[in-house]
């Protein structure tokens, strides 16, 4: 997808779904991104996915990360691939870490089931709407999110039984 | 003892033929009813894992079973999590390539592809062409490599011992390939941000064109052995189907999904690193079950041999590595005669190169399907992100549906046609 093909899907975008959908679009190295406003993610993605006249219909990624110091920081990307038209696109949203809520696309997309638990593990970022909000990668009982950019590298004990009675809620 | 013998003569293929032993040919639902029917209801949960040979890693599967039918499929994940993600934030981009190389074990040409093309596109790099045919000769050599290793344990887990000593004999002649290349036999870092580390030494282009005469004869002698094989056929043929569609919408890639009939194939579809330059072919299976996702992978080395080949043939000449000193290394001997090399070669390993800020996804055919790298540069020299989309970890979701309602063999091999690598599903 060139430059101008992506304001053209930003413009059938806003006109179908919400003028206020589509925040802004980046374009770099070959790369088309859509920015959309958090809580139109699921309209969107269920507009690209079936209504649109290019319509993108496999997920093939999501991921999050966290933009500090820039605000909001964390990130959420959606990356979607039409296999017939052989076309990426990549969707962009970003929430606080006040209201990191967005709305699950597991129903439009079930690989997101998986991909959105491992956002949610490592930037808390919640979906709302998924079938099964848990931790997926870390212990359920670990707390906080360690992918953020403010969470300490190293300096984790390792618990065993003999030691765990030495680091009584080493995490706070 | 003639007894024994008598019992013995009894059994024959003639009989096996006739009423299969297992409950292969059983179909969705069957169970339920019959199960109904005796009375047999009551079910069991158990963990198939984490530690178990079966699960190729340390993957549990909390797994409910009625009788030899098993009902629901729960994977339980991340006992071998890491952070290399984590990790990879905290190093200089050039020396991150060491950290993804590791994620997925077996393939890590592919993951250290992955990653530095995303960081070439960030920069705007450009791979001189003999560098892009090396990465493709090394790339080839890596996915036979992976799928003889998971023909060698799939088919153990199937109870054909024989085929992870032939798989593996093959497979180590490939690591033999990939020492004397890099030295290294494993995570060899081979693949540096521009280019690769080093030409291929004399004597590496007749050494590979010896394996690549010899790797036909051996694919054929693995499907003497197993193509006829009862066990094999009965747990693979018709056992583990999940229809196009809902393959589409859990986002599975690569074999899985080239074995359904979908001729998906990034090297094909969307060309990156002089793959447009290669005559080969896709191969696709028309029912989708285990049996095809088996003959998927064995063409697939067949093709692969092929693309090697005719690398190895056009491999032009010129660097193996960009220019760019910024980017790249100056040669070892600039060293002591150039103050400007010595000056290049200190900035980059004191402090590594900057990339300017962006986002960048990547994604690359790897031996399970879609390897995805995204890349988020702040404009200093390490990465604010570097996220593996890892084609074991999304296809993993596809077992489910893949084994539920079929008997606990058949799910076994299922599994094992699933071809998970752990260390790349939870990084």
């Amino acid at each position: 997808m060139d430059a101008t093909g992506l304001e053209l899907v930003a413009q059938r975008v806003r006109d179908a779904v919400a003028d206020d959908a589509v925040v802004g679009t980046g374009y770099q190295r070959g790369q088309a991104t859509l920015d959309v406003a958090p809580p139109r993610v699921h309209e969107v993605l269920r507009y690209l996915r079936d209504a649109d006249e290019q319509p993108f219909g496999f997920l093939a990624s999501l991921h999050g990360c966290d933009y500090l110091p820039s605000e909001p920081r964390l990130g959420v990307h959606y990356q979607l691939l039409s296999m017939e038209r052989r076309d990426r696109l990549g969707v962009r949203t970003r929430v606080t870490v006040e209201e990191p809520h967005l709305p699950s696309v597991t129903d439009l997309f079930p690989t997101a089931n998986f991909q959105e638990r491992e956002a949610y593990d490592f930037f808390g970022v919640v979906f709302d709407g998924h079938p099964d909000p848990r931790r997926i990668l870390m212990p359920e009982d670990y707390v906080g999110h360690p992918q953020r950019r403010d969470f300490p590298m190293g300096g984790e004990p390792v618990l065993f039984t003999f030691n765990e009675h030495k680091f009584p809620r080493w995490y706070e | 003892m003639s007894d024994y013998r008598e019992r013995e003569k009894s059994i024959s293929i003639g009989t096996i033929e006739q009423e299969p032993v297992s409950g292969t040919r059983l179909e969705p639902g069957a169970g339920v009813d019959a199960g109904e029917e005796r009375g047999e209801a009551e079910l069991l949960t158990i963990n198939l894992g984490p530690h178990h040979p079966a699960t190729h890693g340390v993957l549990r599967l909390l797994c409910t079973l009625e009788g030899e039918t098993v009902r629901t499929i729960d994977p339980i994940i991340g006992y071998v999590h890491t952070g290399i993600e984590k990790s990879c934030e905290d190093q200089e981009y050039w020396k991150a390539i060491t950290f993804v190389e590791r994620m997925d074990y077996l393939s890590y040409y592919f993951n250290a592809y992955a990653y530095c093309s995303a960081v070439e596109t960030l920069l705007d790099e450009e791979v001189p062409p003999r560098a892009q045919y090396l990465r493709v000769i090394h790339m080839e050599l890596n996915r036979i490599a992976s799928h003889l290793f998971w023909l060698g344990t799939g088919a153990l887990d199937i109870g054909a011992i024989t085929m992870l000593w032939w798989a593996l004999r093959e497979r180590d002649l490939i690591l033999d390939l990939f020492e004397m290349s890099s030295g290294q036999r494993f995570h060899t870092r081979y693949f540096q941000v521009g280019g690769v580390m080093e030409d291929i030494p004399p004597g590496f282009e007749g050494k590979v064109r010896e394996f690549l005469s010899q790797m036909p004869s051996r694919v054929d002698q693995y499907e003497a052995l197993l193509d006829r094989n009862e066990i094999w056929l009965q747990r693979t043929q018709n056992t583990g189907i999940v229809p196009l569609e809902q393959l589409l919408g859990l986002g599975v890639t690569g074999p899985l999904l080239r074995a359904a009939g979908k001729p998906w194939d990034l090297r094909k579809a969307m060309p990156y690193c002089s793959y447009e330059d290669f005559d080969f072919k896709i191969p696709v299976g028309t029912v989708g079950d285990n049996y095809d996702r088996y003959r998927v992978r064995m063409a697939e080395i067949r093709e692969s041999v092929g693309i090697v080949q005719q690398a190895l043939d056009g491999l032009p000449e010129g660097p193996y590595i960009t220019g760019n000193r910024k980017v790249a290394l100056p040669p070892r001997h600039e060293l002591a005669t150039s103050m400007e090399a010595l000056i290049h070669h200190f900035k980059l390993v004191t402090e590594g190169f900057r990339v300017p800020p962006g986002e960048a996804y990547v994604a690359v055919e790897s031996p399970r399907g879609e390897l995805g790298c995204f890349i988020v540069a702040d404009g200093s020299a390490k990465p604010a992100r570097v996220h593996m989309r890892d084609p074991s970890f999304v296809n993993l979701q596809a077992l489910k549906h893949m084994g539920e309602g079929s008997v606990i063999a058949d799910f076994i091999a299922c599994l094992a046609m699933l071809d998970p690598i752990l260390g790349g599903i939870d990084r």
